[in-house]
């Protein structure tokens, strides 16, 4: 779950990193508010789950209420690479001396903590480890006794830090990892760290993701996320415990298990179609989520045929084709479905199937033949086509 | 022969009392799997169809001796019943658990690594492990697969049945089917059940079925080119996964330009591993190279 920034500044707040008196808002009128109370000059920050917002004119530096005003009225409502501003971050401009990086991170690969520290900040990091890794620091932390402040000190020497400020990122480097630790973060992200011309360290950005997994230990966590710019479709399965993720093709797509799903993607899109969603309907799926699955797909409008992908371990074939009569009865799709049933019961399952006559339902033996029979159908095309 | 679990193998299931626990449990042992107890705490004394439960790990490992543990507790009180197996001295630890926190797996895998080095850890989020005609301990309908010479390790539970079955079908059957799970820290990596593999005997062919999100993929191709002469087949799915989505798995995700599918086909076939491009196509070459041996031998 990633977090909007001045969610971020907030977590960060909490363990004790510095980071510049602010105020999240939504309307002009509070962001004016806002700016008069924390003290011109002031930056208007768009807050969307999106990188590269300077660029596109989503952070701004006003001098006055007037600038302020004026640039809450550009911002707000401003699409940047699809998504839409609608919260405000009004905070105190800083002055800026040296900016750094750190991060903390989960190496999956070797299965510990990772800190990394760079002066060179403001850039992107995937850039600095290209170009000249040497000013990046990796450092892994033993998961089990955490970062040390004499480790954390190491870290910034090496990364070149200047002398006057090593034990201040030092103790921006504990606090951020106590940000990771303690927040069950799978990465905390601050580009740039600067240091003021007063000398001080401070945090000018946050970027935070959490562990879904872990949100049951953190009520205070739990509202955070952008969900104003979710959508909507992901929101709803998110709600009723449907893995559902929304893509930009016309072929919705229901399997079982996230692999078998995301195969069929890969095996449509390989066919020439183009998944609409990844949606896995779980293992033990019975008819009711069957059912409640189909919805959710057709709730999408672009959604021109539908690939139902079922290779039944504890899913049940026939609890599956229960669930597409079912949802045949109430919902009248208007959209051709292609149906592959094997495993668990799946003669049950394909003579339910039969039985029930559902109109424009094409069954498929395989998931090659499956994907090629939908790509066809989406494009208005006859199942033949695709023989 | 086969990979960690087969006639010697005697389970203890963690969370055997609940619903999804009992149903599986006694699946595995209609399988002829040797389950000797469960573990659930306030239940010690009880009974599930004849099978005891104990309070605790250290009761159920003084009393029954099991060797493998099956972790079925949910998410939140999965990580302490994995580590109290191990400290009980359980060797063998197959979590079928889905949606533990990474931070709990993290400080799993590195206190098995400290404390408990003898112990394996199979999980989390993962279907478990199917020795055909020995035992079966986890979720995999074992219907679908026969015994044979092909070792499967896997990130995905369905995927993994799709690809047998097709093996299955084409009359090949399996040594072992490995699930080592969705999740970001996994137990037991690509790498550690290859391992397995390449000293088993009875495996003269590996499907490795990997995933978007981390490395595990690139690192058992590196590990593959150096130490393992039996053939790989490979399987990866994800190439149409958008950057920054989770696509179910808590561990199937592509960060930024990292952990993509097509660097990870790349990867392996830089090291002359042959990448199927759908499950079928990875069955049909596991059989072509099958074939190929077989024919040999009778010729």
């Amino acid at each position: 779950m990633d977090l909007l920034e001045y969610q971020g500044k907030q977590l960060f707040a909490r363990h004790g990193l510095e980071v510049s008196a602010g105020r999240a808002v939504t309307t002009v009128q509070d962001a004016v508010a806002a700016a008069n109370e924390v003290g011109y000059p002031v930056v208007v920050k768009a807050q969307v789950l999106i990188g590269g917002r300077g660029k596109a004119g989503g952070v701004k530096l006003a001098a006055d209420e007037e600038q302020a005003r004026e640039h809450a009225q550009s911002i707000l409502g401003m699409d940047i690479r699809g998504h839409t501003v609608r919260t405000l971050w009004i905070e105190h401009a800083s002055d800026i001396a040296t900016e750094y990086y750190a991060s903390v991170l989960l190496d999956r690969s070797a299965k510990q903590p990772m800190v990394m520290f760079s002066v060179e900040g403001g850039v992107e990091i995937e850039q600095v480890a290209e170009e000249s890794p040497e000013k990046l620091v990796r450092h892994h932390v033993d998961a089990l006794k955490g970062l040390s402040r004499e480790e954390a000190v190491e870290i910034a020497r090496r990364g070149g830090a200047d002398a006057d400020v090593v034990e201040g990122v030092a103790d921006a480097l504990v606090a951020l990892y106590e940000v990771w630790l303690a927040e069950d973060a799978t990465l905390a992200e601050i580009n740039p760290l600067i240091v003021t011309p007063e000398r001080q360290v401070k945090a000018l950005d946050a970027k935070v993701s959490l562990d879904g997994n872990a949100l049951y230990r953190h009520p205070d966590n739990q509202g955070l996320s952008d969900s104003e710019n979710e959508d909507p479709i992901e929101r709803r399965a998110k709600e009723q415990g449907v893995q559902y993720v929304a893509l930009d093709g016309d072929v919705g797509i229901l399997g079982n298990g996230a692999g078998l799903v995301m195969s069929t993607l890969d095996v449509v899109a390989q066919a020439g179609g183009s998944p609409a969603n990844f949606l896995d309907a779980g293992g033990g799926s019975d008819a009711a989520k069957v059912k409640q699955a189909v919805e959710l797909i057709l709730a999408n409008d672009k959604v021109k045929a539908v690939l139902f992908n079922i290779f039944g371990g504890i899913t049940r074939c026939d609890e599956v084709a229960r669930g597409l009569i079912a949802a045949f009865e109430d919902i009248k799709p208007s959209v051709p479905f292609v149906v592959r049933l094997d495993g668990t019961n799946d003669v049950q399952g394909r003579e339910l199937l039969q039985e029930a006559q559902l109109p424009n339902v094409h069954p498929a033996k395989t998931m090659n033949e499956a994907a090629e029979k939908v790509v066809a159908l989406a494009a208005g095309k006859s199942v033949e086509a695709a023989a | 022969m086969s990979v960690l679990i087969d006639e010697v193998t005697r389970l203890c299931v963690a969370g055997m009392t609940g619903k999804e626990g009992s149903f599986h449990t006694l699946n595995n042992r209609r399988y002829g799997t040797n389950v000797v107890g469960g573990v659930t705490p306030g239940k010690g004394g009880q009974d599930v169809e004849g099978i005891p439960v104990f309070d605790s790990w250290a009761d159920a490992a003084a009393q029954a001796q099991p060797n493998t543990a099956m972790i079925f507790v949910p998410p939140r009180f999965a990580a302490d019943s994995i580590l109290e197996a191990a400290a009980a001295g359980v060797e063998l630890v197959i979590a079928i658990t889905e949606g533990i926190p990474a931070h709990d797996e993290l400080r799993v895998y590195n206190t098995l690594k400290r404390d408990h080095p003898d112990t394996r850890l199979v999980g989390p989020n993962c279907p478990g492990i199917l020795s055909p005609g020995k035992a079966n301990v986890g979720i995999i309908p074992a219907s679908f697969f026969s015994e044979g010479n092909v070792g499967v390790v896997s990130r995905s539970g369905t995927l993994t049945y799709q690809i047998g079955n097709e093996i299955a079908q084409a009359g090949f059957g399996c040594s072992s089917i490995v699930g080592i799970g969705g999740d970001p820290v996994p137990g037991s990596s690509f790498v550690d059940i290859i391992e397995l593999f390449q000293a088993d005997p009875q495996t003269e062919l590996i499907v490795l079925s990997g995933e978007i999100g981390g490395s595990a993929e690139e690192e058992a191709a590196q590990y593959i080119s150096e130490h393992v002469s039996k053939p790989v087949v490979a399987y990866i799915a994800g190439f149409t996964a958008p950057a920054g989505k989770q696509m179910g798995h808590a561990g199937a995700i592509v960060s930024g330009s990292a952990g993509t599918a097509a660097a990870k086909a790349d990867a392996l076939e830089a090291k002359g591993v042959r990448v199927g491009r759908t499950p079928t196509e990875v069955a049909q070459i596991a059989v072509e190279i099958l074939g190929a041996a077989t024919g040999a031998e009778r010729s």
